[in-house]
């Protein structure tokens, strides 16, 4: 079965590539990534601050189940041109992880379908293996996590 | 760690990535994986001899004939290392798919 979302990451390169075409009109899938109210909904995040255009910036965090911040995330818009293109950085705040430059191209391929590009640049291809194996450890301390909870029911 | 980055400098190459996708059906020998490339011979045993101490492939013994199969094992942890990042994402654009299917603008 062919894969919604694909991922591209070269060993020798400090950069990977999201692809993923979408079941929407590109006006549709660019305006996921402008409302506030949309991209806090998709992204499960807070959008604390979220200024689309040339120059703006946005500020999101997220909290876990108790209320308490987990991740504080920032960025600057470079460029920004409706249903084509949005130029940005990306930065977790508090983290040993570099600042992050993020290409995102928005295309139509017809009236009801589009295909989102999104090049990562990262500051060395170790921080890049690093940010690629986040989810993975996440998920391992999700895990620790509720084994620590059971256990401590147990006692 | 210093391994997967081997293994993914092994796939970062373009014939390396062919050759993998050539024995994924069944074992060949060098010759025979040569024979779908217009790169010389020897170039094509460089890069199985990157993809074989990588452990994407494997050797083994048929008579006189060396005969290269594909290691899945090895394969696998590839994918395990970006699966979670992968999966990470087309939750999100899933989601994000299954919201704007029912946005009504406002107005």
């Amino acid at each position: 079965m062919e894969l919604k979302t694909k991922i591209n990451a070269q060993e020798d390169k400090q950069e990977l590539v999201i692809t993923r075409d979408f079941d929407l009109p590109v006006e549709l899938l660019f305006k996921a990534y402008v409302e506030p109210e949309i991209v806090a909904q998709w992204m499960g995040t807070k959008v604390l601050k979220l200024e689309s255009k040339k120059h703006g910036g946005y500020q999101f965090e997220t909290s876990d189940a108790k209320g308490n911040v987990v991740v504080q995330m920032n960025g600057v818009i470079h460029e920004f041109i409706p249903n084509e293109k949005i130029t940005r950085t990306f930065e977790m705040e508090n983290s040993p992880f570099a600042v992050q430059l993020e290409f995102l191209e928005f295309e139509k391929i017809t009236d009801s379908k589009s295909k989102l590009t999104m090049q990562i640049v990262y500051k060395s291809t170790d921080l890049r293996d690093q940010m690629l194996q986040l989810p993975f450890k996440q998920g391992l301390n999700m895990a620790h996590n509720r084994l620590e909870e059971i256990c401590n029911k147990l006692k | 760690m210093n391994l997967r980055r081997d293994v993914f400098q092994a796939i970062a190459d373009p014939t390396r990535r062919a050759i993998l996708l050539l024995v994924t059906s069944h074992s060949m020998t060098a010759g025979a994986i040569a024979s779908n490339f217009d790169t010389a011979r020897p170039t094509v045993s460089k890069h199985l001899k990157i993809l074989t101490e990588c452990e994407l492939l494997q050797q083994t013994q048929n008579g006189r004939e060396v005969h290269y199969t594909i290691n899945a094992k090895k394969m696998k942890e590839i994918d395990e290392f970006i699966e979670p990042f992968r999966q990470m994402w087309d939750e999100r654009f899933n989601k994000l798919e299954e919201i704007m299917k029912n946005y009504k603008p406002e107005n």
